[in-house]
């Protein structure tokens, strides 16, 4: 068996399960699983920019905002319908970091965490500004009347599952073509030694550029798109936490590889889950399975995985 | 036919002037080799004209046009090859990766490998290109770069100190690599092993003190008075 035809079972695969799952779970985890997999989309852009390329963000939180208010404000005040306001949510996230990118990348290391930190800080600070329209913290609640694609409810909780699964899998493989073509391959190589790319006639300012409003739009379509399953969208989405949660869930699941993004986000949902239904100090027990993974697994799930068993995973 | 050349090429970094008023040409399939004391120059000097670093006055032609305000990496499109005095490979990426990363700026699909696999058979690394370029030992690292340079089918390939860490046996292959290159490529040797610039060099250019002491074929470099008390010792 060829390398690709086992990369594409192996992915292929993680979707068609998914997409069985859906029959046989319990309606709790079928809920859980829907959020997952746009929360683990959001994770999938963040890996692309952190994980391939090498370029540690802790702003992603203004490109998911992006998606979820460029959707959101759009249907509420604009009278939008879902389809229209999500492709308004997707050019939002991809015009927001084309010109973060702009900026940011003329830094490097901890400049460049620094800089995208601030920014996502100015744009969690201008949506309470304009509480008047985004209504601040409190946020605003997107109505079952308007949550309807192409005559498809999305409140319904099957038809939100497979279009949670559908943005998922489209990312998913977005992501693994991605970094198969020549394209992300530089990423790579600018990832490991960034000179030598330029040094081999490569525009690394330009790669760096694209990777990141490829990121954006994906963080921003995730965000765009857990406004309009979960039907709210908040000021709380665009706070430093959410820029945390994807470095989190990458470093877990595996920084660079094309299923660690998901793996990462499952399980760091179940964790809290889990250990909240033992006791209230759950983040107890969460910090410390986290502490343990970092020293026993420092490549993250998929990535030890890949070290150990799979040499061949994307 | 010149394929390049600097007028009044200058650096200063800070009050330390590294290399003074340097004009410089290079004609097409010509071996020149670049020597000169530790702190001459050197790389300063190749790296201003690969466009690493921006000079303070000055300007450098290649095939007649004037690059010296494009940006390296357009540079290097033009058909410069640059490989680096300290190695520079992607240690954590496959040998064969790293070379199908300096073929792919060209090629594309299948071409990629026939390059890949032809310039790693020029430098006599066909063991293992699946194995991590980390994992080479330093005088293999060394040959790497170099198969990163031949990949790129440069019209102009600037090796700097192509031979620094390699074995003897390393080296007489290395010198044998040159020779065949010759008429297919322009080279810019920087080198430190004498033997290695008599036996493959057209003509030598002497740096000292960021300025050309000398220029000539390698006899008349190696009989040059100035030469002789700058560099090569008396004797």
């Amino acid at each position: 068996m060829s390398e690709t035809q086992r990369i594409l079972i192996l992915h292929g695969g993680l979707l068609v399960l998914l997409f069985v799952l859906q029959f046989v779970l319990p309606a709790y985890h079928h809920g859980n699983l829907a959020r997952i997999m746009v929360l683990a989309t959001y994770a999938v852009g963040y890996n692309i920019l952190f994980g391939y390329t090498g370029l540690l963000s802790l702003g992603h939180a203004l490109f998911f905002a992006a998606g979820m208010y460029g959707m959101g404000l759009t249907i509420q005040h604009a009278g939008f319908t879902p389809a229209p306001a999500l492709l308004v949510g997707l050019v939002a996230g991809a015009l927001v970091s084309g010109a973060l990118a702009l900026l940011a990348l003329r830094t490097a290391g901890v400049a460049f965490m620094i800089v995208t930190l601030m920014f996502a800080q100015a744009g969690y600070l201008t949506i309470l500004y304009f509480g008047e329209y985004t209504r601040g913290d409190e946020g605003f609640v997107i109505q079952q009347a308007q949550r309807v694609l192409w005559g498809i409810d999305l409140s319904d909780p099957t038809n939100r599952y497979f279009a949670a699964w559908g943005l998922f899998g489209i990312c998913l493989l977005i992501s693994l073509w991605l970094v198969r073509a020549p394209f992300g391959r530089t990423l790579v190589a600018i990832r490991e030694n960034e000179e030598r790319v330029r040094m081999l006639g490569y525009d690394t300012f330009a790669h760096k550029l694209t990777a990141m409003v490829i990121s954006g739009t994906i963080a921003a379509a995730a965000g765009a798109f857990y406004g309009l399953l979960f039907g709210y969208a908040g000021a709380s989405f665009a706070s430093v936490q959410y820029s945390i949660f994807p470095l989190l869930w990458v470093l877990l699941g595996g920084a660079g590889t094309v299923l660690g993004p998901f793996v990462g986000t499952l399980f760091m949902f179940y964790l809290i889950d889990l250990s909240s239904g033992i006791t209230t100090a759950y983040m107890l027990i969460a910090g410390v399975v986290l502490v343990a993974l970092t020293l026993f697994a420092p490549q993250g799930l998929t990535g030890e995985l890949r070290r150990r068993v799979w040499r061949w995973l994307p | 036919m010149t394929l390049l050349s600097t007028r009044g090429l200058s650096k200063s970094f800070g009050g330390l002037h590294a290399v003074t008023n340097v004009d410089f040409d290079l004609p097409k399939g010509e071996i020149r080799a670049l020597i000169g004391p530790n702190g001459a120059g050197k790389t300063t000097l190749v790296g201003m004209i690969c466009g690493r670093i921006a000079p303070t006055s000055g300007t450098v032609s290649f095939d007649g046009v004037d690059i010296t305000a494009l940006p390296a990496h357009k540079r290097i499109m033009l058909g410069m090859a640059y490989t680096f005095q300290i190695t520079s490979v992607f240690p954590r990426l496959p040998v064969a990766e790293n070379v199908a990363l300096a073929a792919r700026r060209r090629l594309h699909g299948q071409e990629v490998e026939a390059a890949v696999s032809e310039a790693l058979d020029r430098v006599g690394l066909t063991e293992a290109p699946d194995e991590e370029a980390g994992n080479l030992s330093y005088g293999h690292q060394r040959l790497l770069e170099i198969a990163m340079g031949l990949a790129q089918r440069p019209r102009l390939l600037i090796l700097d100190e192509p031979t620094q860490g390699l074995s003897e046996g390393e080296i007489d292959g290395f010198k044998a690599l040159i020779r065949d290159l010759a008429g297919e490529t322009t080279i810019l040797l920087i080198e430190h092993n004498m033997k290695v610039v008599m036996e493959t060099a057209d003509r030598v250019t002497v740096l000292n003190f960021g300025e050309v002491l000398a220029e000539g074929t390698p006899q008349e470099i190696h009989e040059n008075d100035a030469v002789q008390a700058a560099y090569l010792g008396t004797g």
